[in-house]
């Protein structure tokens, strides 16, 4: 299977405080990867890193085997090289967001096609015929001339997963797409992401579902304290866990 | 009483005939100041400081000298700066020796002050993460601002753009004092020939709330086009 991307030793400080202390990883075509973990144990970050919303101080980030160049600066951080190809590459990594952050002078239609027609440069007409497919897909055509304060949360999330589909992404990154969801509205969400695992898309999702992890992702990766604690499927680590924390963690999290 | 109805009923058409001055001195100065206000919104939000102090101190100045000060040292300034040089034979000289056009100078740069700070505001206001999504998918700074940053501002301040619209309308009776023959103006040449004060101001004051009134009712239409998003479910 190809290698649609890979993290190595990445590392990111916030002052004096280092977050991710050295963190690889790797995708496969269709591979659901869930990463999982306490608050504060970077998660967040690792994957707002891979798309350079925050700049790592150091590491590598493959994207469909293309390296993102970065030039270390005097201070310890670093910046991208070529900010043209941080953009080209963003477009292939569309991400879903735990506030869902639509464009809210925007209407759901809109919010679908902006990015299509104005990064990918994409016709219009093709850009709304695309969208409507996928606003049906994810169960809210009826809604495509609302604007997203008309919409509830789940429905407001299902139009950025819509959003993000319409990029037609090498990867979708999740960062808590229910966290932010009253929890009767937490399933309309999950399903619609479950079909999309099924489909064979790979998938970056940080999430606290566990119930949704353990039976969706091909593989969990439980970080603590910037490090990667224990990875692997998620009937091993969630079943059996190896490590004391992810016990902890387990346990404290009842799913 | 019967007299002053008189006099009212006299003056009104004298006056009526101002009120494209007023109005065409408030919509230039509100287009060409609003428009400058962009630019200088955006340098103040630079992080060059060759363009973030011009632009701060710019907005300091037009907000903190009074607009009287600023027309007449415009008029007089520049008036004495033209005549006899090139200026003088050339063909902006008709213009140039028209109040009018200093007075629509003067109240766009200060227009472009205030509403320059509004925007600065108003930019500072949009979502975080609005602009952290179009990042992530790839917008171009410039796309951002264009297709994000600038019309959720300008949706964000419009309201106040209005009230800054209604006290240009009237701030234009300023231009009165450099012989722009608008309402205001006109109602004092008419105190100067009828001897009467008050009927004249009384009458120039309905026709400015009248004004006022057709300009707030437009801009709602405006605001409702532009904030449709904020409206109870359709």
């Amino acid at each position: 299977m190809d290698t649609t991307l890979k993290v190595e030793d990445l590392h990111k400080k916030f002052g004096a405080v280092e977050v991710l202390k050295g963190v690889s990883l790797e995708a496969r075509t269709g591979d659901v990867i869930a990463m999982i973990g306490s608050s504060g144990s970077g998660k967040s970050t690792l994957l707002r890193c891979i798309n350079l919303l925050e700049t790592p101080n150091s590491g590598r980030v493959y994207v469909n085997g293309e390296l993102i160049r970065m030039k270390p600066l005097q201070d310890g951080t670093a910046k991208p090289e070529d900010i043209k190809q941080v953009e080209r590459i963003r477009s292939k990594l569309a991400m879903v967001f735990q506030s869902f952050n639509l464009w809210t002078h925007r209407t759901i239609l809109e919010n679908v096609i902006e990015a299509p027609i104005h990064v990918l440069g994409l016709p219009r007409k093709e850009a709304i015929e695309r969208a409507e497919i996928l606003l049906a897909k994810v169960g809210i055509a009826e809604k495509r001339n609302f604007y997203p304060n008309h919409l509830s949360g789940g429905q407001q999330q299902r139009a950025a997963i819509a959003r993000a589909l319409a990029m037609e992404p090498s990867v979708l990154l999740f960062d808590e797409p229910t966290s932010a969801l009253d929890p009767e509205l937490i399933g309309e969400v999950l399903q619609v992401m479950r079909k999309l695992a099924e489909e064979g898309r790979t998938m970056l999702v940080v999430t606290h579902e566990i119930g949704f992890a353990r039976d969706v992702a091909s593989e969990i990766v439980f970080l603590h304290k910037g490090q990667i604690e224990e990875k692997g499927p998620p009937r091993e680590v969630i079943g059996s866990p190896k490590s004391e924390r992810l016990r902890q963690f387990l346990s404290a999290t009842r799913h | 009483m019967d007299d002053s109805l008189a006099l009212f009923i006299e003056i009104v058409p004298t006056l009526l005939a101002a009120v494209p001055v007023t109005l065409v001195l408030t919509f230039l100065s509100a287009v060409i100041g609003n428009t400058l206000a962009l630019p200088v919104a955006v340098g103040s939000l630079s992080p060059h400081i060759y363009l973030r102090y011009p632009s701060l101190f710019y907005i300091f100045v037009m907000r903190g000298t009074p607009l009287l000060a600023q027309t007449y040292l415009i008029y007089y300034g520049l008036g004495e700066l033209f005549p006899g040089t090139w200026v003088q034979q050339s063909f902006l000289w008709p213009y140039l020796r028209d109040g009018f056009w200093y007075a629509i100078f003067a109240f766009s740069l200060n227009t472009a002050g205030y509403t320059g700070e509004i925007l600065r505001g108003a930019i500072l206001a949009v979502p975080k993460g609005e602009i952290e999504a179009a990042r992530a998918y790839g917008f171009s700074r410039f796309l951002i601002f264009w297709r994000v940053t600038l019309p959720r501002a300008i949706q964000i301040c419009l309201p106040t753009m209005t009230g800054e619209t209604i006290l240009l309308l009237k701030a234009t009776s300023l231009a009165s004092l450099i012989t722009v023959w608008e309402v205001m103006g006109t109602a004092r040449q008419i105190q100067k020939v009828t001897f009467r004060v008050y009927e004249p101001l009384i009458a120039a004051g309905i026709l400015y709330i009248l004004m006022v009134f057709i300009l707030t009712r437009l801009m709602m239409v405006v605001e409702q086009s532009i904030n449709r998003h904020r409206l109870a479910s359709v």
